[in-house]
């Protein structure tokens, strides 16, 4: 066998490499010359032509168009490899686990417990030590950890693309906004409530789509989405665009906080003067619900219900063929993951006190969807960290703020294209044979077989 | 007979565990099966043959469920004690829960998940916690989820591939994943096991290790055994009966010796002349 | 009466926009079986380029139908420029990735080119040029059609039939069909399959900035976010119509204006929109394979 060289020198790479780079960068800027150069003014009907943008652009088209070349390559050669290590034509140890990258040390991953802990006595002490702004943000963050973990289960685990989770997110909302403005019903009436209300929508829903394949099933979400933002705009009982003000946060037995257990705190913990104890207080129910849900993802992923969802999404006609109800299965799915929206739409009502159709938009949907991207697909940890990523960093970095939109636009493309499985993927539970020897010899005695040859295989 | 016959058992002293009658399938204008009536003993391998195209997966997809067959009936008989079953009409799942259950033409593994979690799933139907048993893992569901990793622990000992069941399927060398389809397979616990194209890929001493594989099957866990498959020595070695299709319609049937000297499938495989 | 006329006037020009966008859908999904989301974007970017160019020009002393065509030819340029660059970043390194990849990708990418010209130029609404140039001849039926809706149905019958005459007759719309058809099949028999897939997206691009250019005469406002509903609505047209199926966009996006039309004017404006998602989700769920499409058995 003859192996073909080509005369590949490092120069000559460098000097493609390099006329490729220029030749996007030229490329990018013809494609941005009349949006980033000339300004309209609507008032005055005018327009202004200033190149002070070009600079930059080709700059930072010329590093990104390097990058992009060198990941692309890069990314050809790891396939390369794996399909020579798949045909048996270099040995490969199949015993070692996924090797640790820098997310998994950082996470505390590889210590999973210690990590755990950590992590949870942090969460606890975190509001009492820090501004009220900070309690808001995290709140914001928690609930955006509910909605990723929920949409995880629709998106990641079972494949099914939901672009109209936010609608279910606003039904839970409204429900308790609307309990609670016209028959003045708590918190914790409206919390099962407006999960069952979230619940019944999303089965409503489930029923008529659900036998439709992946993108259908995304434009029809999207539409269902769309639709309930406009009926809640156009609704009398909902007020339309005005919305709902003054909705009650959750109540403590009836106690008010911010009355004798305020003074204890600020007395005796040090709590921030201006700290409103109600966010204290929503914050921890956020953060319970944040445990219950991953507690009840882990259990479901790791279940046959789990599994099920996970072969739909793998092979929908193979996991059919398996006895799998794939009706059953998908509505399920949909349906569950609504609760947790339900849920944290509730939440979200009584930690905002005012909500309006606007706040349900398309975008909230696309949003989510990051996380849940950027964080990995059927990973927890990971759409808790890509929560974390998108809600809490872009209102701790003002500059990022302004671009945000845009970084989430490019991020979901390169996520795609580099590292589809998210910052930290999904690894599955590792099951270890706890009676071995001893369900051979059971099978041995149920149907009188040796080991059949295996040896020629492989 | 039991008295709950729906279907009687054709006479002739043949004990069939499956009978599939006057089978039909019609996309848009393709007749892409012509009635074809298929019938397979109880405890033997029955190989189904014939040129490309001429409709041998289309059968397998409407026998078991993936396709709607335009017309036709398939029965069921699970056990000489037991009342035969009309399949025709049920969706996929649920034939696999009355016991068929295939492989596929183009390996279908569920590739991100592991050896382990792919057998697991074939034990789906024969398995009962839903969802509040998933949420509260209480005793009934752990015991079950228990017994279900030691039983696909059991198959993937038994055919060799227990040293990679935490592996992901994808990773898995090529003749190893068509072997753990058929463990997968197996898992549902069938009483008839449709192969299609088992053979497809592998080199010569693979095949000898799948036909040993395919005759443990049939002896040790009394599944009968559909097999589609382009090797004729393999399923002349292994089968006792043969079904051949052209075009869509059974043009010979009977067991190797005669199939070989048919003239009738020498024309289909070699055309006229 | 006239009412009614008018209804069904402004639901034709609607349709006939909605079926430029519709068609660059039908033709990528006819091509490689993927939701462009980022195709109204397109659309939205095509009527931007016109309005800076229309700035441009007229500044120039450009005028009459001079300016409309060269405004129009602008837009339609650069719109394909920006659908082949599209194609190339965010679609073609996920070729045969999971069916999820693309979609994602292609929501991002819509997601980032929004925002892209929303910092570039405002988020406001912004006024749009009257492009198009008076028409003495029009007196008789000035009635029933004004001169915005003639240069509307104009330009779509015009772009429907060169499409048709190009897929139909050219060596590339031949390979579009073959590629359409088998796309393992094609490329065995020489067909260059990039070529063939970014031919599609600059096509689809360039009408779909047609559409942008008419809609900024028609509505004489646009902003970064039209892209986003116009497209979900030419989707819903492409789907009703059958998706794949190029005279089936140009029926579905007929119907839905009709639909959207009639629906404003004799029920409530404030329901235009629902009414178009309404639809999109019955026909998903009735009649998936929409008007003119065939129903597809998965292979296995």
């Amino acid at each position: 066998m003859s192996v073909i060289r080509q005369d590949v020198s490092l120069a000559s790479i460098f000097w493609s490499e390099l006329k490729s780079a220029l030749l996007a960068t030229l490329w990018m800027c013809l494609l941005a010359f009349p949006l980033m150069t000339l300004t309209i003014n609507p008032t005055e009907k005018t327009f202004i032509f200033s190149l002070e943008r070009m600079p930059y652009l080709a700059g930072g088209t010329f590093v990104l168009s390097i990058l992009w070349r060198f990941f692309l390559k890069r990314r050809a050669f790891q396939g390369i490899t794996k399909a020579v290590h798949q045909s048996g034509g270099l040995p490969e140890d199949l015993t070692k686990g996924p090797k640790p990258t820098w997310v998994t040390v950082v996470m505390g991953l590889r210590h999973k417990r210690l990590g755990f802990f950590l992590l949870l006595a942090f969460t606890i002490v975190l509001p009492f030590v820090s501004s009220p702004y900070t309690v808001n943000i995290m709140v914001t963050a928690l609930i955006y950890v509910t909605l990723g973990l929920g949409l995880n289960v629709v998106v990641g685990v079972s494949g099914l693309l939901n672009l109209g989770y936010i609608a279910f997110y606003a039904i839970g909302a409204y429900t308790y906004a609307l309990l609670n403005h016209y028959f003045g019903l708590s918190f914790w009436v409206c919390l099962p409530l407006g999960a069952l209300t979230a619940t019944l929508m999303g089965l409503l829903l489930g029923f008529p789509v659900i036998r439709l394949s992946g993108d259908y099933l995304a434009i029809v979400t999207l539409s269902f989405g769309e639709i309930t933002r406009l009926v809640l705009n156009n609704l009398e009982v909902t007020r339309g665009p005005r919305g709902i003000s003054y909705i009650k946060p959750a109540s403590f037995f009836g106690i008010d906080l911010n009355a004798a257990p305020k003074e204890f705190l600020i007395k005796w913990l040090g709590v921030d003067p201006s700290m409103d104890i109600n966010k204290i207080f929503t914050y921890f129910i956020i953060l319970a619900l944040v445990i219950l849900t991953i507690v009840c993802v882990f259990r479901l992923e790791n279940s046959r219900l789990g599994r099920a969802w996970l072969a739909m999404r793998e092979d929908e006609i193979a996991c059919q063929a398996m006895g799998i109800n794939r009706t059953r299965a998908k509505l399920t799915a949909f349906a569950l993951g609504s609760t947790w929206a339900g849920l944290a739409g509730v939440v979200f009502a009584s930690h905002i006190t005012f909500i309006n159709p606007a706040s349900f938009s398309f975008l909230g949907s696309i949003l989510i969807l990051s996380i849940v991207v950027l964080g990995g697909m059927g990973s927890i940890p990971g759409v808790i960290l890509g929560a974390i990523v998108i809600s809490a960093l872009p209102e701790q970095l003002r500059f990022f703020s302004q671009y945000r939109m845009l970084l989430f636009g490019a991020l979901m493309v390169l996520m795609m294209v580099f590292r589809p499985g998210g910052l930290i993927q999904s690894t599955r539970v590792v099951h270890i044979h706890k009676t071995k020897g001893n369900g051979q010899a059971r099978l041995k005695a149920l149907t009188g077989a040796p080991k059949p040859k295996t040896g020629g295989y492989s | 007979m039991s008295p709950a016959d729906q279907y009687p058992r054709p006479k002739g002293g043949h004990d069939l565990i499956l009978n599939a009658i006057g089978m039909s399938m019609v996309f848009g204008g393709l007749v892409a099966l012509n009635g074809v009536n298929l019938s397979i003993e109880r405890d033997s391998v029955t190989a189904l043959i014939g040129p490309n195209g001429s409709g041998k997966t289309t059968f397998f997809n409407c026998v078991t469920g993936i396709y709607k067959p335009t017309r036709g009936d398939v029965i069921l008989y699970p056990a000489a004690n037991l009342p035969s079953i009309s399949l025709k009409g049920l969706p996929a799942d649920v034939i696999t829960q009355r016991g068929l259950a295939r492989t596929f033409q183009n390996i279908r593994l569920f590739n991100n998940l592991t050896v382990l979690e792919n057998v697991l799933i074939g034990r789906h139907c024969r398995m009962e916690a839903g969802l509040w048993g998933a949420l509260t893992r209480n005793k009934k569901t752990r015991a079950e989820e228990a017994a279900g990793i030691e039983y696909s622990f059991d198959l993937l000992v038994t055919y060799g591939l227990d040293a990679m069941a935490n592996e992901l399927a994808k990773n898995l060398p090529y003749g190893d994943q068509r072997r753990l389809e058929i463990v997968r397979a197996l898992a549902t616990e069938p009483k008839v096991l449709l192969l299609d194209e088992p053979a497809a890929g592998l080199n010569i001493s693979e095949t000898a290790a799948l036909r040993d594989l395919i005759t443990h099957i049939r002896e040790r866990e009394k599944v009968s055994i559909l097999l589609i498959e382009h090797d004729m020595s393999l399923v002349m070695n292994v089968s006792k009966k043969i079904y051949v299709f052209d075009y869509g319609r059974l043009i010979a049937e009977g067991p190797p010796e005669e199939i070989q000297r048919d003239p009738k499938v020498i024309k289909a495989y070699l055309g006229e002349d | 009466m006239t009412y009614f006329l008018d209804l069904f006037m402004s639901g034709l020009t609607r349709g006939s926009i909605y079926a430029l966008i519709a068609l660059g859908y039908t033709m990528v999904y006819g091509i490689i079986a993927l939701i462009n989301f980022a195709h109204g974007e397109i659309y939205m970017i095509g009527a931007f380029t016109a309005l800076l160019a229309s700035m441009v020009l007229s500044a120039q002393g450009m005028s009459g139908w001079g300016l409309l065509l060269s405004v129009a030819v602008i837009a339609a340029i650069y719109a394909g420029m920006y659908g082949w660059t599209v194609e190339r970043i965010a679609y073609r390194p996920l070729r045969g990735s999971s069916r999820l990849a693309p979609l994602i990708s292609a929501i991002g990418m819509s997601f980032f080119l929004q925002n892209y010209v929303q910092l570039a130029q405002t988020s406001n609404f912004v006024l749009f040029p009257d492009l198009i140039p008076q028409m003495p001849f029009l007196k008789p039926i000035a009635g029933y059609l004004n001169r915005t809706q003639v240069i509307i149905l104009l330009f779509t019958t015009l772009s429907m039939v060169a499409l048709t005459l190009f897929i139909k007759f050219t060596k590339m719309g031949m390979a579009m069909r073959a590629v359409a058809q088998d796309m393992t099949m094609a490329r065995l028999s020489g067909v260059n399959i990039d070529r063939v897939i970014s031919s599609t997206f600059i096509i689809g691009s360039v009408l779909a900035a047609l559409g942008g250019v008419l809609i900024g005469c028609s509505m004489r406002q646009i902003y970064f976010y039209m892209g986003f509903l116009a497209g979900m609505k030419a989707f819903t047209a492409a789907v009703l119509g059958g998706i794949g199926s190029i005279p089936g966009a140009v029926i579905g996006a007929l119907i839905l204006g009709f639909a959207e039309s009639f629906a404003a004017g004799y029920i409530s404006s404030s329901y235009r929109d629902v009414v178009a998602f309404i639809i999109l989700i019955i026909i998903l769920i009735f009649r998936p394979e929409g008007i003119m499409g065939q129903a597809q058995t998965q292979k296995v």
